[in-house]
C-alpha cells in the first residue's frame, strides 16, 4: 500500500512539473523557440505573486489571479521587443539571449529580494487532506494536478478548436506562407509567449505553495519542463503531461528507497526514455 | 489608373539582383500571363508583389496606393491574395482549416465562402477533415486555390499552378479559372506552358532574366515573338 501512495504522490508531482512544462512546449511548439529562461519566469511570476500578496494582504490565488494578466504583458513585451528580433533560421541567438535573460533575472531577483527563501503561505489550504480509495491525499497537490490536466484540455482546445489555435499552427508549419494568408507571424509569436506566461503564473502558484523558492532555482526548474516535454515527445501536450508524470513518479519512488535519490531517479527515468524512444513517447511532428 | 502596377520593379536576393526594372500593369477585371523560362524572374516578382520581398515604396502600387513596403499580411488585407508556387498546404491543418485560414482575423464579405469553393471543387468537400497534405497534387493545388480565394481578393496571384501535375488535372484546374473571373477577381497567372497561358490570358508577359522582353494582347502575339522573347533568340 505504501507503494500505491508513494505512486500517486509522484503522478500528482507530475502535475506540477507538467505544468512548468506546458509553457515551454507550446512556445517551443509555435516558433521553435527554446526558452532557457522559462523556469526563471517561473521564479519571476512567483515572485510577483509574494510581491502581491504581502503588499496587498491577499491570498495566493486571489495574487495569481491579478499576477496573470501582468505576466501575459511580460510575455508579449518579451517576445514582440526583444526575442522576435532574434529569431530566424539560426538557433544560436535565440539561445544566447534567453539565456542572458535567465542570467538577467536570477540577479535582479537577488537584488531584490535577498537570497532568502520564501513562501507563499496559503493557510489550511497548504496542510489539509482528503481520504480518497483509502489513501491520505493532499488538497494542494490533487489541486495541482486537476489544474494541470485544464490547462492542458484549455491549451488543446484552444489549438484544434478555435481560429487563433489555426493560425499557431499554421504559422510553426510555415512562418512565410502563414503571412500570405494574412496571418502576422510576430504577433502570433506574442500571442504564444504571453499565453504562456499565464501558464507559468499558474505554475509559479502551486511552485510557491508547495515549497519553498529562491532566485536561484529557475535552471532546475528548466530541466523538468525540458525533461518532461521530451520524454512526451516534441509538439504534444498530452504527451507534456505523461512526461511530468513519469519524472515526478520516479522521483517520488527514488526518494522512497532512498532520499538522496530523488532527483537523480528523475533524470535516470528521463535517460532510459530517451535510450527506448529517442523521439519521445508521443512525437507529432517528423521535423 | 491600373488596378495593380509595378514601376521599374528591382529585387534582389543578397548580392544577385533578380529583377532589372520590371514594369507591368493589370487592368481591373483582366486576366494577365506572365510566361518565361526557369529563372527568368517570374516567381521573383509574385513574391514581390505580395510582399515577401520588400521593395520601395512605389514600385507596386495597388488601386492608385503604393504598397511595395508593405509587409504580406498588410498586402493580403488590401486584397492582393497569392497561390504560391509548390502549394505551400499546411500540414498540420485538415483540408477545411486550410481554407478557413484564407480568413484569418477578419471578416469577409463577398462570393467566396467555404460553400461556394466547394461547389467549385466538389472533392474538397469529401476531403475536408483529411490532412491538407494527404491529397494528390491537384486536389492539393485546389485546396491552394481555395485558400486564397477566401479572403474574397481583387487580385489573384497563381504562381505556377500547373507545375507538376498531369494534363488531364491542368484542365481540370484552369476549368476553374472563369469562375473567378466572374466572381469580379482579376488575375495574374504565372505559367511556364505557354499555349495555357495564351489560353487563359487577356494580355501576356514574356520576361527573361529579370527583365519584360515581350508584351501584348494574347490572341495577337506570334509564336516566333515569343519565342524570340522566351529564349533571347532575335535580339541574342
Amino acid at each position: 500500500m505504501i507503494w500505491v501512495d508513494t505512486i500517486i504522490q509522484g503522478v500528482l508531482l507530475g502535475g506540477l512539473y507538467a505544468l512548468f512544462a506546458a509553457g515551454l512546449s507550446l512556445v517551443f511548439g509555435i516558433m521553435r523557440l527554446v526558452n532557457l529562461a522559462h523556469g526563471d519566469l517561473i521564479v519571476f511570476a512567483a515572485y510577483l505573486i509574494l510581491l502581491l500578496v504581502s503588499l496587498l494582504g491577499l491570498s495566493p490565488f486571489v495574487a495569481a489571479v491579478i499576477a496573470a494578466p501582468i505576466m501575459f504583458g511580460v510575455g508579449w513585451a518579451l517576445q514582440r521587443h526583444v526575442l522576435n528580433r532574434v529569431l530566424g533560421p539560426d538557433i544560436l541567438p535565440p539561445l544566447l539571449v534567453t539565456f542572458g535573460l535567465s542570467v538577467v533575472l536570477q540577479n535582479a531577483l537577488l537584488e531584490g529580494f535577498s537570497a532568502d527563501s520564501q513562501r507563499l503561505s496559503s493557510g489550511e489550504i497548504t496542510t489539509a487532506s482528503v481520504q480518497m480509495l483509502g489513501l491520505n491525499l493532499g488538497v494542494l497537490p490533487l489541486l495541482t494536478f486537476a489544474s494541470a490536466i485544464l490547462v492542458i484540455v484549455g491549451l488543446n482546445q484552444l489549438f484544434y478548436r478555435t481560429e487563433l489555435g489555426r493560425a499557431f499552427r499554421a504559422t510553426s508549419d510555415d512562418a512565410v506562407t502563414a503571412g500570405l494568408m494574412g496571418i502576422r507571424p510576430e504577433r502570433i509569436f506574442a500571442t504564444a509567449t504571453a499565453i504562456a506566461m499565464l501558464v507559468v503564473t499558474l505554475a509559479a502558484l502551486y511552485l510557491g505553495m508547495r515549497a519553498n523558492f529562491d532566485p536561484n532555482i529557475g535552471p532546475a526548474r528548466l530541466i523538468y519542463a525540458f525533461e518532461a516535454v521530451i520524454i512526451g515527445g516534441l509538439g504534444s501536450l498530452w504527451g507534456t503531461l505523461a512526461g511530468g508524470i513519469i519524472i515526478g513518479v520516479a522521483q517520488t519512488v527514488g526518494a522512497a528507497i532512498n532520499p538522496e535519490w530523488q532527483i537523480l531517479a528523475g533524470h535516470l527515468a528521463f535517460l532510459i526514455v530517451l535510450l527506448i524512444k529517442p523521439r519521445g513517447l508521443f512525437p507529432r511532428a517528423v521535423d | 489608373m491600373s488596378l495593380l502596377e509595378t514601376h521599374s520593379l528591382t529585387a534582389h536576393y543578397g548580392d544577385f539582383q533578380a529583377l532589372f526594372g520590371v514594369d507591368i500593369r493589370l487592368e481591373q477585371g483582366e486576366t494577365v500571363a506572365i510566361i518565361g523560362a526557369n529563372g527568368a524572374g517570374k516567381s521573383t516578382l509574385m513574391r514581390s508583389i505580395s510582399g515577401v520581398l520588400k521593395n520601395g515604396s512605389d514600385q507596386v502600387r495597388f488601386d492608385g496606393r503604393p504598397i511595395g513596403d508593405l509587409t504580406a499580411d498588410e498586402i493580403m488585407a488590401r486584397g492582393v491574395a497569392m497561390v504560391p508556387e509548390g502549394r505551400r498546404l499546411f500540414p498540420s491543418l485538415s483540408v477545411e482549416e486550410n481554407l478557413q485560414i484564407g480568413t484569418y482575423g477578419r471578416k469577409v464579405q463577398g462570393h467566396w465562402s467555404l460553400e461556394t469553393i466547394y461547389d467549385m471543387f466538389p472533392i474538397l468537400k469529401e476531403r475536408r477533415n483529411h490532412p491538407g497534405t494527404a491529397l494528390s497534387g491537384g486536389q492539393q493545388q485546389m485546396v491552394a486555390i481555395g485558400r486564397a480565394l477566401m479572403s474574397n481578393p481583387r487580385v489573384l496571384l497563381c504562381d505556377e499552378i500547373s507545375l507538376g501535375l498531369a494534363p488531364v488535372v491542368i484542365k481540370d484546374i484552369y476549368a476553374a479559372v472563369p469562375q473567378i473571373q466572374d466572381a469580379g477577381a482579376s488575375l495574374i497567372v504565372v505559367e511556364q506552358d505557354i499555349g495555357q497561358a495564351l489560353k487563359v490570358s487577356d494580355r501576356v508577359y514574356c520576361m527573361m532574366e529579370g527583365r519584360v522582353t515581350l508584351e501584348g494582347p494574347a490572341d495577337t502575339l506570334s509564336r516566333e515573338a515569343i519565342h524570340d522573347a522566351y529564349f533571347g533568340g532575335a535580339a541574342a
